[in-house]
């Protein structure tokens, strides 16, 4: 029966599916601010780099993730940009 | 000097108590001095699942307000005669006890036992403040589910925010076949989640159930649970110990045959 279950179903599993869910929630838990702020500091970090770089809005993962601080000292909350760049713009002068 | 750590998760009914009982049993086997604290106040068990709940005298309010000593609530383990047990009070609350009083009393008993484990409350309230005032290192429990790794990693937050910097992880009650079926977060995903070190896996045994029915941990008695305590209680001491293959690897004849077994 699994196996056939498994057939039809769609492609994600329950299990990624609460490892999203989680994800999602997590990283809303250890912003200071709300998801609308989150929101917010995304469009304005997305403004400020287009004036630059011509990059890739669907492509976009920002969040707020523990990362180990570099003299081993312990771990801080730290935001965690991926933005990919379609082009980089000509400098105008 | 003896370590303390503090065994806490965030939500109830994760496996804080059961986890600390079968560690500090564990660590005893191995031949340390371990005292057990039950910092629940008011919800006190770790007594029952020692099966140490008939030789209870003084508790942890009686030793915090000077009422006795602390030899004198002590409680030793029926088999293992270097575990002793400090249980809870059962008719008090957890402002009987104030973090000041807890990093005293976890003070002293450094000089006198190996390792003093905290049996952490849930929640993030007075009762966690109190566990986790004198630990020098935290064991945070969780299962693969959305609700408990979520409060595991608000815990984390918390536990960094207040300067322990040793933190270490414990997935318990882990189905290998649900996770392979992909309708079970792997202790991976749920690592990769909290990015904290993990310290083991503890598969959902039932023997668990029959030994606190009994009131006797089962670290390293000979089903997958006994081992996977018994390993944890290596880690925590330093040595390296590869993980438990949890894959219940049945062939369709086996299979076929476990049905003529019942």
């Amino acid at each position: 029966m699994g196996f056939l279950s498994n057939w039809f179903k769609s492609s994600e599993s329950s299990s990624d599916i609460a490892k999203n869910r989680l994800k999602v929630a997590i990283t809303s838990d250890r912003a200071i601010c709300s998801p609308e702020l989150m929101e917010q500091m995304k469009n304005d970090i997305i403004k400020v780099i287009s004036k630059y770089v011509d990059i890739d809005t669907d492509g976009l993962d920002i969040k707020v993730t523990r990362t180990e601080l570099d003299d081993d000292s312990g771990t801080v909350n730290a935001v965690l940009a991926s933005i990919p760049i379609r082009a980089t713009k000509p400098l105008r002068r | 000097m003896g370590e303390v750590i503090v065994i806490t998760s965030g939500k109830g009914g994760v496996g804080k108590t059961t986890s600390t009982a079968n560690i500090g049993t564990g660590l005893a086997m191995l031949g340390k001095k371990v005292a057990l604290i039950d910092t629940d106040i008011g919800l006190r068990n770790l007594d029952v699942v020692m099966g140490l709940e008939n030789r209870i005298v003084y508790n942890l309010v009686d030793v915090v307000e000077n009422n006795c000593r602390i030899k004198q609530a002590l409680i030793k383990d029926k088999r293992y005669p270097n575990l002793y047990l400090l249980p809870s009070a059962q008719t008090k609350d957890k402002s009987a006890v104030t973090p000041e009083q807890m990093k005293k009393l976890t003070g002293e008993l450094r000089n006198e036992f190996d390792y003093i484990l905290l049996d952490c409350p849930a929640g993030i309230e007075q009762g966690f403040k109190n566990a986790i005032a004198g630990a020098d290192r935290a064991l945070v429990v969780t299962t693969p589910e959305v609700s408990a790794v979520r409060d595991a990693d608000r815990i984390i937050g918390l536990l960094e925010a207040n300067e322990i910097r040793r933190t270490h992880l414990i997935v318990n009650r882990l189905r290998a076949d649900m996770v392979k079926e992909g309708n079970m977060m792997s202790s991976d995903d749920v690592v990769e989640i909290l990015a904290i070190d993990l310290i083991g896996i503890v598969p959902d045994d039932e023997h668990i159930v029959i030994s606190t029915n009994n009131g006797e941990p089962l670290t390293g008695s000979d089903c997958q649970a006994g081992q996977a305590y018994m390993n944890i209680c290596k880690r925590v001491l330093g040595e390296e110990v590869p993980y438990l293959d949890l894959e219940v690897t049945k062939t369709f004849f086996q299979k076929f045959a476990a049905i003529f077994k019942r």
